[in-house]
């Protein structure tokens, strides 16, 4: 009884502070790197390439790499695809052989400009912020929610 | 009630009484015979089980976020103060708690001695007491250094090294607490350890003993009660008592959130193991012993350390078996009394005289002025996120600045890495050089690089010889490791 008192009384502080890491949004969007202008030039499918991101995680601050691809659209313009899959998240690699991205978990494939051809998923992959700056391409790494059939912004 | 007619009554209730004999615990329980009925006086006891149970919850919650280690600990803290929602608060509740809890100690002790409750068959309820009273310093004395800011580290390194006072064992008592001959990482998780795990648990053994043996022997009552065989009118726990415990419960809680509320507990700077200038005073209620230890040196040490305190402790823990009498009056009682007041105002006159030698020495005073200024601007600071993965930003640091990508090559060509690691994060034979920017400048790095101290030459340290410009590209490297 009495540890049941101490916690309704404090039952309001510790429940704020307990989701104090659910509520707060700490990582602000940056740009990161991705490479030389020049290097895609002549793309022809899409290139891995990894974008160092500084992160909040709590109280550190980490800097992790992300793997992104840059494509082209159907105009040929230079596109950033995030390479998490819109369905559940996993990570999606290039099959050169069928010219297609496709998800290793439940197959869910998309073509070079990310566009979902099929499968699972609900949505194409997502396109990342861009921006050239001194002829290095730059994005704006983010995460969004899966499953949905619009691009949500979660992080 | 007979077992018929229990088994004979109907409803969820009883089927619960049934399975759990909840009715019979919730009888002894509360229905507990007070000789002369429910007194104000009877408080502290309950009090302090509630203030027990405070620390254990808002602990629990303060370990969600806290970091065990000497790299972390500090950072985790300052994040739950300044960052994270209700955390300064809790952490204050959880350190006002532990004030609380010597003061309401204080007073259990103090109203058990002076109403002679300890006597007649309650020996045991007596020394768990003790125990518990001891145990209840060792909390404090543990949860002090985990913050690990400058006045945590430095009290506790001194603390720690009283224990070396004591002959033969000290020494190795003093190495295994601290997991070393020094004050480090390893001292953190033994102290956590024991703040956590170990103290709480024997806690919990002895709160059950302790309050096991009062029942066994019954509450003792008033100052006119007979001890043994009580005369007065007894009236149950429930409610009066019940309700008088609670009151003071609701009245520590009330306080100590205020408290928490209008002065949160602070958070001093970093422990810099380097300084030569911080004195360490601890928490108020070690104050008194804190200034009793200065009166003692090397010869008479043992004396002061050992001999004293374990008359004091001996006389405390066998009181019950020294003073044999049923007499209860203190007005009776002038010796035993009167040694325990003698105690109580020595230890207050201790506090007192501390206080004064402290504001009377200008050097003192004006040190724990800048003291208390450092933690004002310590606190006023906005949190800096803990960078992680040192080595990948000391890359990313170093590829922005050419000179520092030079400097790194001449860092791996000179062999630099062998000993002060891969991006200087150190290593068992030379210190870690991250973050050396902030201990000094580029022309003394510079000269320390060309001439090094004979402490770092007997470390192994050479002298370093470049051209110019690769110095200078060293240096670059050398500063830009954050």
């Amino acid at each position: 009884m009495g540890s049941a008192t101490v916690g309704a009384l404090l039952a309001i502080p510790l429940v704020r502070f307990t989701l104090h890491p659910v509520l707060a949004r700490t990582t602000e969007k940056s740009w990161s790197e991705v490479g030389k202008l020049d290097d895609f030039q002549n793309l022809d499918s899409p290139v891995k390439k990894l974008v160092t991101i500084d992160q909040r995680d709590g109280w550190r601050r980490i800097m992790t790499e992300k793997p992104v691809y840059v494509s082209k659209d159907q105009q040929g313009q230079l596109i950033v695809l995030s390479a998490v899959c819109t369905h559940l998240g996993c990570t999606i690699p290039w099959a050169e052989k069928e010219k297609r991205f496709i998800c290793p978990c439940h197959l869910g494939n998309f073509a070079a400009d990310g566009t979902l051809l099929g499968g699972p998923p609900a949505r194409s992959m997502d396109r990342l912020e861009t921006k050239i700056e001194d002829g290095i391409l730059k994005t704006q790494y983010q995460f969004f929610r899966q499953l949905t059939k619009t691009k949500e912004e979660i992080a | 009630m007979s077992a018929e007619t229990k088994e004979s009554k109907s409803g969820f209730r009883a089927w619960l009484d049934r399975r759990t004999g909840l009715d019979s615990l919730l009888h002894h329980a509360l229905d507990e015979p007070i000789p002369g009925g429910a007194k104000i006086a009877y408080v502290f006891g309950s009090g302090l089980l509630f203030l027990f149970l405070s620390q254990l919850v808002t602990g629990v919650f303060l370990a969600m976020y806290y970091v065990p280690s000497a790299d972390h600990a500090h950072t985790t803290v300052e994040y739950i103060t300044k960052e994270v929602t209700g955390g300064s608060f809790l952490r204050s509740i959880h350190t006002y708690g532990s004030s609380a809890i010597i003061i309401v100690l204080l007073l259990h002790v103090t109203q058990t001695f002076f109403y002679g409750s300890y006597k007649g068959r309650r020996e045991l309820v007596w020394i768990a007491g003790c125990i518990l009273f001891a145990l209840m310093l060792g909390m404090a004395f543990t949860g002090y250094l985990l913050p690990w800011d400058q006045k945590a580290f430095f009290a506790t390194t001194v603390g720690t090294n009283i224990l070396s006072e004591i002959p033969w064992v000290g020494t190795w008592i003093k190495e295994l607490l601290r997991g070393g001959t020094e004050m480090g990482t390893l001292t953190v998780s033994r102290f956590f350890v024991l703040h956590v795990f170990l103290i709480p648990a024997c806690i919990f053994a002895f709160i059950a003993m302790h309050v096991y043996a009062f029942r066994k022997a019954g509450a003792a009552g008033p100052i006119m009660e007979d001890p043994v065989s009580p005369k007065l009118p007894s009236g149950a726990f429930y409610p009066k008592q019940l309700v008088m415990d609670m009151g003071f419960a609701m009245l520590i809680i009330v306080a100590v959130g205020a408290l928490a509320y209008i002065w949160p507990t602070e958070l001093g700077p970093k422990a810099d193991p380097a300084d030569t200038q911080f004195l360490p005073r601890p928490e108020w209620y070690y104050i008194p012993i804190f200034q009793y230890l200065k009166y003692w040196h090397s010869s008479t040490a043992l004396l002061g350390i050992l001999v004293i305190p374990g008359i004091v402790g001996l006389l405390l823990v066998g009181l019950p078996f020294f003073d044999r009498s049923l007499e209860r009056c203190p007005w009776k009682r002038p010796i035993s009394v009167g040694l325990f007041a003698i105690v109580l105002l020595s230890l207050a006159a201790l506090g007192f005289i501390s206080h004064r030698e402290d504001m009377r020495n200008p050097g003192v005073a004006a040190q724990l002025k800048a003291q208390r200024e450092a933690t004002k601007e310590f606190m006023s600071a906005k949190f800096e996120p803990e960078l992680s993965g040192a080595s990948l930003v000391a890359k990313n640091v170093a590829l922005a600045n050419p000179e520092a990508t030079k400097g790194k090559q001449i860092f791996e060509a000179q062999g630099c890495n062998a000993c002060h690691g891969d991006n200087g994060i150190g290593t068992a034979a030379a210190p870690k050089l991250v973050g050396i920017h902030a201990k000094y400048d580029p022309a003394k790095l510079q000269a320390l690089l060309i001439n090094p101290t004979a402490k770092m030459t007997t470390g192994g340290m050479p002298n370093v010889q470049l051209k110019d410009d690769e110095m200078t590209s060293l240096i670059a490297y050398l500063e830009s490791l954050k």
